[in-house]
């Protein structure tokens, strides 16, 4: 599983180089452009303030009063027994409904468990592998006016059960426990 | 939904920490909780940046049009009631490689284009037709090739390495894609044996 930490550690710095190259062989005006991409990256970042301030906040205060370690108590044994620590269950259940919520989710797992550690990676690969079924779903259906759904809804929640299982096998097998 | 979660994890924490003698650690929390919300999002700003910017290199290059060219001959065969040369399949070709490279703004519009064209293609029915599925599937399942964001908050709790989970994000990525397929496709065909009997 070496080969999988190296693409990791290549694959940012030589897409980089790629880009800049390619840019430049094409003649685009690649400084300019790239402080207009930039200036999208600031909106972004401070429009999902408050999501993430609701969230952590209300996570915080639920972890806080002790009814986190309450809830997690009942399901940790039930999920260890297949592998899974009872810590990732909320985040597995909030991804597909919330992305703001999932990634207040997930950095406080970072902060709590450390983001090297086993549970602080594994958040990390679920956060990046799965996306926001619910939010998807109801902007696409909803922009063009299609009122039935079909299965749409059932596959793509059965693709985060599958994209949050692979990131459990993975994470596992190439940084242990 | 959102909406009741959040109220729920508020209300049964209050009422917990009245039992539970916490409520000086939950009036903390609500403090802390919200500080950590700005640093956090403060801190997204550098690598957002910096990922944005280059990802405009990459679009204005015609980098992402040259990725869709070479994606189509096997997107063709997952959207097959798309005819050739329909604008629907540039549209959803032009999706998917936005979201590849976490462009997630140029990503949406684009899907919703793609949605347009395939609803024409449904004679304008306010069904679900066979390929908006199986690009709704694939939308949901991520097809994100670098989690910006998920690196930045790593960077942010001081991690040794916060690039290293790109290959595991990758490999878990590339399962939930092809099993997104897989699911979507067997439901296809349980949906139409259903119509034939």
């Amino acid at each position: 599983m070496g080969i999988v930490s190296v693409i990791s550690m290549w694959f940012i710095p030589v897409l980089i180089g790629l880009i800049l190259i390619y840019g430049t062989f094409k003649k685009v005006p690649t400084y300019e452009s790239f402080t207009e991409g930039g200036k999208e990256g600031i909106k972004i970042a401070v429009s999902i303030i408050p999501f993430l301030v609701g969230m952590l906040v209300a996570i915080s205060v639920f972890r806080a009063s002790g009814a986190l370690d309450f809830l997690m108590g009942f399901i940790r044994p039930v999920l260890e027994a297949i592998g899974v620590p009872a810590e990732i269950a909320p985040l597995a259940f909030i991804r597909p409904i919330s992305g703001t919520a999932a990634l207040g989710l997930t950095s406080d797992l970072m902060a709590t468990h450390g983001p090297d550690s086993f549970i602080g990676r594994l958040a990390a690969t679920i956060q990046g592998s799965t996306d926001t079924t619910f939010y998807v779903l109801t902007v696409y259906f909803g922009a063009v006016g299609i009122k039935k759904m079909g299965d749409a809804l059932k596959v793509g929640l059965l693709a985060d059960l599958v994209g949050i299982s692979a990131a459990i096998i993975v994470v596992t097998l190439v940084f242990g426990k | 939904m959102v909406n009741l979660i959040w109220v729920f994890m508020f209300v049964i924490g209050i009422v917990f920490a009245i039992f539970n003698g916490t409520i000086g650690a939950v009036n903390e929390a609500i403090f802390t909780g919200a500080k950590e919300a700005v640093t956090l999002c403060i801190g997204l700003i550098s690598i957002l940046v910096f990922w944005l910017g280059m990802m405009k290199i990459a679009e204005d290059a015609g980098m992402l049009k040259i990725l869709a060219k070479l994606f189509e001959p096997i997107v063709k065969k997952l959207f097959p009631e798309i005819p050739n040369e329909h604008p629907a399949m540039g549209y959803v070709l032009s999706n998917m490689i936005a979201n590849m490279f976490g462009l997630g703004n140029a990503a949406t519009p684009l899907g919703i284009k793609a949605m347009e064209e395939m609803k024409k293609l449904n004679n304008g029915s306010n069904e679900a037709s066979r390929s908006m599925i199986t690009f709704l599937a694939i939308n949901t399942s991520s097809l994100t090739l670098i989690p910006t964001t998920v690196i930045a908050i790593r960077m942010n709790y001081n991690s040794a390495n916060p690039t290293d989970i790109v290959g595991t994000t990758l490999l878990a990525t590339m399962c939930s894609t092809i099993g997104a397929i897989i699911i979507d496709r067997y439901f296809h065909y349980r949906r139409s044996r259903k119509k034939d009997e």
